[in-house]
């Protein structure tokens, strides 16, 4: 280490030992991105920043939820919803970002998949998502059960019980995680330590790890044209802005990040004060009641498209109980979308338009999962248990077809 | 241009997500029910077209058939008889003109179960705590109990209050069997009027705590399930009351302003919370064109 000469109270003295200069344009001006993006490129940001709404709305809550069965639903609903100045909106707040950032994940996920963003050297960013998703999941779940209403209470004894593993009959494993033999206030206060302490700490680790990886490969563009970093980012240096292909993260991509915030923001707000009950569901304002099972039990929406997986095979089939293949469909529906680096065979990068058989292949996929999703939360009766069977039926389909799909649309270029 | 095409997309498909998990699905989950019936048309009118006549009808409720030795109630400024626990504890009748339906108040005096449609409550001998009216107890409800019904239904509907508020009209037409711990969170005054023990003895459960119920049922439901239990809830033990539309509003908007009592802020607040975040935009917009216009 050199010597710092310079005063630690001069401004000299503090750039000396930190070069806050330097870091600002690894950063922020000297961080490029590509020119030729839409505002589905400004999701990331928008996540970043429905997930510190959620930090600093679920720290105003925190100040006031007593995480014990007994105190539980009072402390939410008359404590921080009636008493506390602003409670309701820092509720409100926090349910619907927690829903919101959802929808925001679902969208940044398939433009990731759509414009190929997930291969040939962008297979880390892609991980790293996932496992993002997966932990939010996680996250989701377990600020859900906080309220202790109704579907707080059976939601968790729901999805706890998928851990005995169906015919597995793993016992022992569902209540090693709830603590007991019924959830219970052993299952509510470590749910709350969960979503409280140990899932955001590994949800910001995530984040940080989620923007290193994208740091080396950069950042895809709308027609998935391999661009010369190191010569576009001088052209821009030298003043040929507009000839260049990139643009620095600051001002300019941010510029875009926050137009496009501001129209979210309005969006979001809206439905914080007028259109709440679809985040904050209206059946967990009964407070939970473990003799009284609601009428219908669903997940939140986004858990809705695996959940109908569970459900989709409802008859015994091949010489397995039908809940068991369910149970193994829903436990590769959760990591499926991981898979899907390894499996698309094209070695090209490019935007689906461009790849016309995986073009069918991605719609088909966006209105699959949105069937699932509907019939996710009807009653699997009559009509709706085939539909869901069907619908499950082709998300398999899919990642069975993707590699042949993807090396039919290959084949077909003349790329291998 | 393609942006707005992208945007559209992306409008449409989460449009179609919201409709298919909402408006949809809760048309799936809650089956349409006919609207309330503050007329209660399908109940007969037992007075027969007969006038009521209030004098005659203090008379039969002080000192022929002394009412006040189950309900209390205030007549010319004095409370007599008193509330007691028959499995419920019994209803004071001073409000009982104002707030419930007149012809169904007749026909409640007459058959209380058929009223309340809760006869499949009192089968296999069984039988409501408060017996039907019967003049001359011969088993047939004649013209001189419908005459007296009338005098009756007129008489209460003398001494009632011209108005309550909202809370004294819940108290009066729910607070029996229902508590409402947010009405009164740390004083505990809003609990039910009657003990634990006899209601779930009585109705076979503890009825629910109402405090949330304006967050979780809709203002709708709420007016079609209090005008008509069974429509919901087919077999409930909770009866039809009868109350009156207005009641009925008001026993709602007493749920409001315990259950969500920052309705008023919440919309107050909203204007500008949202007029602020459109200026933002605005800014925002304008300086993204700005610094674009330097590399496009």
């Amino acid at each position: 280490m050199a010597e710092i000469k310079e005063s630690f109270f001069s401004a000299d003295g503090l750039e000396k030992r930190l070069a806050g200069k330097k870091f600002w344009k690894t950063m922020m001006t000297e961080y490029w991105i590509p020119k030729d993006i839409n505002f589905l490129w400004a999701m990331g940001v928008v996540l970043a920043t429905t997930f510190a709404i959620l930090i600093i709305s679920g720290i105003f809550l925190l100040m006031y939820y007593k995480p014990d069965t007994a105190l539980a639903f009072d402390s939410v609903n008359y404590t921080i919803m009636q008493e506390v100045a602003y409670g309701w909106l820092f509720r409100h707040m926090h349910g619907v970002a927690a829903s919101v950032i959802f929808l925001i994940i679902y969208i940044h996920m398939f433009t990731g998949i759509y414009y190929g963003s997930y291969k040939k050297g962008r297979e880390m960013i892609w991980l790293s998502g996932m496992l993002l998703f997966v932990t939010f999941s996680a996250e989701g779940f377990s600020g859900y059960m906080l309220p202790w209403g109704q579907m707080s209470y059976w939601a968790a004894a729901v999805i706890t019980n998928l851990f005995a593993g169906g015919s597995l009959e793993a016992w022992g494993l569902v209540e090693w995680i709830r603590g007991g033999f019924a959830v219970n206030d052993a299952t509510l206060t470590r749910f709350f330590m969960l979503h409280v302490f140990l899932l955001p700490i590994i949800i910001i680790k995530l984040i940080v790890i989620h923007f290193y990886t994208l740091r080396i490969p950069h950042v895809n563009n709308q027609s998935s044209e391999d661009i010369d970093y190191d010569a576009e980012a001088e052209k821009y240096l030298a003043g040929n802005k507009k000839e260049s292909k990139v643009i620095p993260f600051w001002p300019v991509f941010l510029s875009k990040d926050f137009a496009v915030l501001g129209i979210f923001l309005i969006f979001y707000f809206y439905l914080v004060f007028f259109n709440y009950n679809f985040a904050m569901d209206p059946v967990n304002f009964d407070p939970a009641n473990s003799m009284k099972t609601p009428a219908h039990i669903y997940p939140e929406w986004y858990f809705l498209w695996s959940y109908e997986t569970l459900r989709g095979p409802f008859f015994d089939m091949f010489g397995l109980k039908a809940g068991d293949i369910g149970l193994m469909i829903f436990g590769f529906a959760q990591a499926a979308f991981l898979i899907i680096p390894f499996i698309d065979r094209d070695p090209d990068i490019l935007p689906a338009h461009k790849r016309p058989r995986f073009f069918i292949w991605f719609w088909i996929m966006i209105i699959d999962l949105l069937v699932l999703t509907v019939y996710g939360k009807l009653p699997p009766t009559g009509a709706n248990a085939w539909v869901g069977f069907y619908a499950t039926a082709v998300f398999l389909l899919l990642f069975a077809s993707m590699p042949f799909v993807t090396r039919a649309d290959a084949k077909a270029r003349g790329a291998v | 241009m393609r942006e707005f095409k992208i945007l559209a997309v992306v409008v449409f498909f989460t449009g179609v997500l919201y409709w298919g998990v909402e408006p949809f699905a809760h048309t799936k989950l809650h089956p349409h029910v006919p609207a309330p019936d503050y007329t209660f048309s399908e109940t007969e009118d037992v007075r027969a077209g007969k006038t009521g006549d209030v004098a005659s009808g203090k008379s039969l409720i002080v000192d022929q058939f002394q009412c006040q030795s189950c309900h209390s109630m205030t007549v010319d400024g004095t409370k007599i008889g008193s509330s007691m626990d028959l499995g419920v504890m019994t209803p004071d009748l001073t409000s009982a003109g104002l707030i419930y339906d007149e012809r169904y108040l007749a026909a409640f005096i007459a058959n209380p179960a058929k009223a309340g449609k809760v006869e499949h409550k009192f089968e296999e001998g069984a039988t409501h705590p408060m017996t039907n009216f019967d003049m001359n107890y011969d088993g047939i409800f004649g013209d001189d109990d419908a005459q007296a019904v009338a005098d009756i239904v007129a008489f209460l509907k003398s001494i009632a209050p011209k108005e309550l508020t909202n809370k004294e009209v819940y108290v009066d037409a729910c607070q029996r069997c229902h508590s409402i711990k947010y009405g009164d969170f740390y004083g505990g005054s809003m609990a039910a009027t009657t003990p634990d023990a006899s209601i779930k003895s009585y109705m076979g459960v503890i009825p629910p705590d109402l405090s949330q119920m304006i967050r979780s049922r809709s203002e709708s439901f709420l007016h079609e399930f209090i005008n008509d239990p069974q429509k919901h809830l087919h077999g409930t033990a909770m009866p039809r009351v009868g109350l009156t539309e207005e009641s009925e509003d008001q026993v709602v908007n007493y749920l409001t302003e315990v259950g969500d009592s920052k309705k008023a802020e919440r919309e107050a607040l909203a204007g500008p919370f949202l007029g602020y975040l459109v200026i933002f935009a605005i800014f925002a917009v304008l300086w993204k064109m700005k610094i674009w216009r330097q590399v496009h």
